[in-house]
């Protein structure tokens, strides 16, 4: 990690969301939603346009797995491709 | 005169916005800023005084020119346009913009509007081109060697993709003797051509990074200006020409899914908006692809939403380089201490890009997809669902919470300056009240609208793919799967033209220059051996030059004169 945690400057009032405590009940709202949405499929009548759509949960489902996917796709990508800051501006 | 005035009136309204360009910049710097502001809102008064039609026509050579064709499809882009123009000048206001600047994205607007009103394929072309040396200058504008590089290789591009479609309109022309500007498709003369130009102005893959390399390079307020028009006026003339061509599909399910890969590894992130710049592109192409009503009015109006939000993120991160000196996520967190109101539009636009019920994403984008779906395309609507989470993934967690959350990067930068936060207002005001309220929006669009946005199960399938994608965003930041935000370069296809072709050529030179010194050294060896014979030959002790004995000269006079004799003779 190249980001450096940097302390508020003193005398700066401290926020709310400098509260690690703070940030783990966001989370922890997060996951709350995702399971009432995820159990919501239940609850209203669904227009599959493919039958995918009528697997229980199926675009909570395919969301996250996709989106890990995505991430991991792109650090593999990060091996083949990532250079230097100024690869372009050297000569070569 | 007032046959002249029949001829060139109503005026098309990019032609007032060219010539209030080069007005600007003759004016004094506020009346200047100020009156680059009024402009579009009085086009935009003066665009819905004019009756629909075909006016201005113009004949040219053997050819009818139609100079401004107002019918739903060119109002809706020139609406859009008009009203772009009007909030980039606002926020340019607080980017302290020089005259020349400011005349060049005039002049760069202008040229849009002007294109989406030509009915005709030469005032499109001259429009296109001179969008494409106007903007440049808002690239240039930024003033370091690296933004002059890329604005070399942007004019090249897009120079290119103009001489292409001149070449694709030539072809036309001569084998139909039509210049009118209408549907093409690809079986039309000239109609590859043609495509292959709107497709390297629309970005489509491969064809693409000209985008990604240009725009985080320009100016503050630049990159808002040049996010909006050339890629949308693309998108509006694949629209016009080739609606219903099935590739389309492909092609936009690919720009879809293809950069949102590289966006969540970049680091630059006016860069990574340029990402999903493409990647919103190409739920328009998809649509255009599709070609029904339903698709079309979905990729116009997604267009129309798009360019809203897409220029509020710019001008977001506009507001952050401005304030801080940099975009690269590695060197920005915790801004929302100082800068909290940038930081709630830029979450607007967020929202927005993300498709969020109650913002303007989730009423347009949804048509490409119940549209994709409609028509029995699945591995694509596939694709779109997963590029939908994709997009809010890095446009929409990763850009608010790079810049604005994440590590604290101890910058305490001050709030942007009045203008840009009167423009990101206002933008954000327009993404929700499209969102909230998307009637009149879909009232400008070109066919019916039969299409409600909020059912239950749509609100619902829509929170569900997002709020896991937040999810699966948090899983990888807590557990430290997340790549981290590193200052470096991905390599993308500009690699084949920036580094593959340099070094071809430089190899190629350099083949040039040691097959020149082996053939030149070759031809001095010659010579040298040559020389070498003479000498030995001539020289005071040489066969013919030594002069040991007078008796060997009277020996080669006679021999010469005898040959000179048989010569004579033997020619009478």
């Amino acid at each position: 990690m190249t980001q450096t945690h940097h302390a508020p400057p003193a005398g700066e009032p401290k926020r709310w969301l400098d509260d690690k405590a703070n940030v783990r009940k966001i989370i922890i709202a997060l996951f709350v939603v995702c399971t009432a949405l995820f159990f919501a499929d239940a609850f209203y009548e669904k227009h599959p346009v493919h039958w995918l759509e009528e697997t229980f949960g199926f675009h909570a489902l395919y969301g996250f797995v996709m989106c890990v996917g995505l991430v991991l796709g792109a650090k593999v990508m990060r091996v083949f491709l990532m250079r230097d800051e100024d690869y372009y501006d050297r000569d070569g | 005169m007032t046959a002249m005035a029949d001829l060139f009136l109503p005026l098309n309204p990019g032609i007032v916005l060219i010539l209030a360009g080069v007005i600007a910049a003759a004016l004094p710097e506020r009346t200047g800023r100020w009156f680059v502001i009024a402009m579009p809102v009085v086009m935009l008064g003066y665009l819905y005084g004019v009756d629909l039609g075909n006016h201005a026509p113009i004949a040219f050579l053997d050819y009818q020119l139609e100079a401004f064709r107002l019918d739903a499809l060119s109002r809706i882009f020139g609406t859009i346009f008009l009203i772009s123009a009007f909030l980039c000048n606002l926020f340019a206001m607080g980017d302290n913009v020089d005259r020349a600047q400011r005349a060049a994205a005039q002049i760069y607007g202008g040229s849009a509007i002007g294109a989406v009103f030509a009915g005709d394929m030469i005032t499109l072309f001259v429009f296109f081109e001179l969008a494409a040396v106007a903007s440049v200058f808002l690239i240039w504008a930024r003033g370091t060697e690296r933004a002059y590089r890329a604005g070399m290789r942007y004019l090249v591009i897009q120079i290119g993709a103009g001489v292409i479609l001149l070449s694709g309109v030539l072809v036309h022309v001569a084998a139909t003797g039509s210049v009118a500007f209408n549907h093409l498709g690809l079986d039309a003369p000239g109609g590859g051509l043609i495509l292959l130009a709107f497709a390297i102005k629309c970005a489509f893959p491969l064809l693409h990074n000209w985008l990604q390399d240009a725009y985080p390079e320009a100016t503050v307020s630049g990159t808002v200006v040049l996010s909006g028009f050339t890629t949308k006026l693309a998108i509006y003339a694949l629209a016009r020409s080739y609606a219903g061509t099935d590739m389309l599909i492909w092609i936009g399910a690919l720009m879809t899914a293809f950069p949102i890969f590289y966006a969540v590894i970049e680091n630059d992130l006016r860069r990574v908006l340029a990402y999903s710049l493409n990647n919103q592109l190409g739920f328009m192409v998809v649509g255009i692809g599709i070609g029904t009503e339903l698709a079309l009015n979905g990729a116009i109006s997604h267009a129309f939403a798009h360019i809203l939000y897409k220029a509020l993120l710019f001008m977001s991160m506009g507001a952050v380089l401005f304030r801080t000196g940099t975009v690269n996520g590695s060197d920005l967190g915790g801004l929302y201490k100082t800068m909290p109101w940038t930081t709630g539009f830029c979450v607007v636009g967020a929202a927005s890009i993300s498709g969020f019920p109650l913002f303007s994403g989730f009423v347009t984008k949804s048509m490409i997809l119940t549209a994709a779906a409609g028509e029995g395309h699945w591995f694509v609507w596939l694709v779109l669902l997963f590029a939908s989470a994709g997009v809010f993934h890095h446009s929409g967690i990763k850009i608010p919470y790079f810049a604005f959350f994440a590590h604290d990067s101890g910058k305490r930068p001050a709030e942007a300056p009045w203008p840009m936060l009167a423009a990101m207002a206002l933008t954000s005001a327009l993404c929700i009240g499209i969102g909230v309220y998307p009637e009149p929006l879909y009232a400008l669009l070109p066919y019916p609208v039969d299409y409600v946005p909020y059912s239950t199960y749509h609100v619902i399938n829509q929170l569900q793919l997002l709020m896991f994608s937040a999810l699966a965003f948090t899983v990888l930041m807590v557990t430290h799967i997340y790549p981290p935000e590193l200052h470096s370069t991905n390599l993308d296809s500009d690699w084949f033209y920036r580094r593959a072709a340099k070094a071809v050529a430089l190899s190629a030179a350099r083949l040039i220059d040691r097959s020149y010194a082996a053939v030149t050294g070759w031809l001095i060896a010659a010579i040298r051996w040559a020389i070498g014979i003479a000498r030995r030959n001539f020289d005071p002790l040489g066969v013919v030059g030594g002069n040991s004995r007078i008796g060997s000269g009277v020996v080669w006079i006679s021999a010469l004169l005898l040959i000179g004799l048989v010569a004579a003779y033997s020619g009478s």
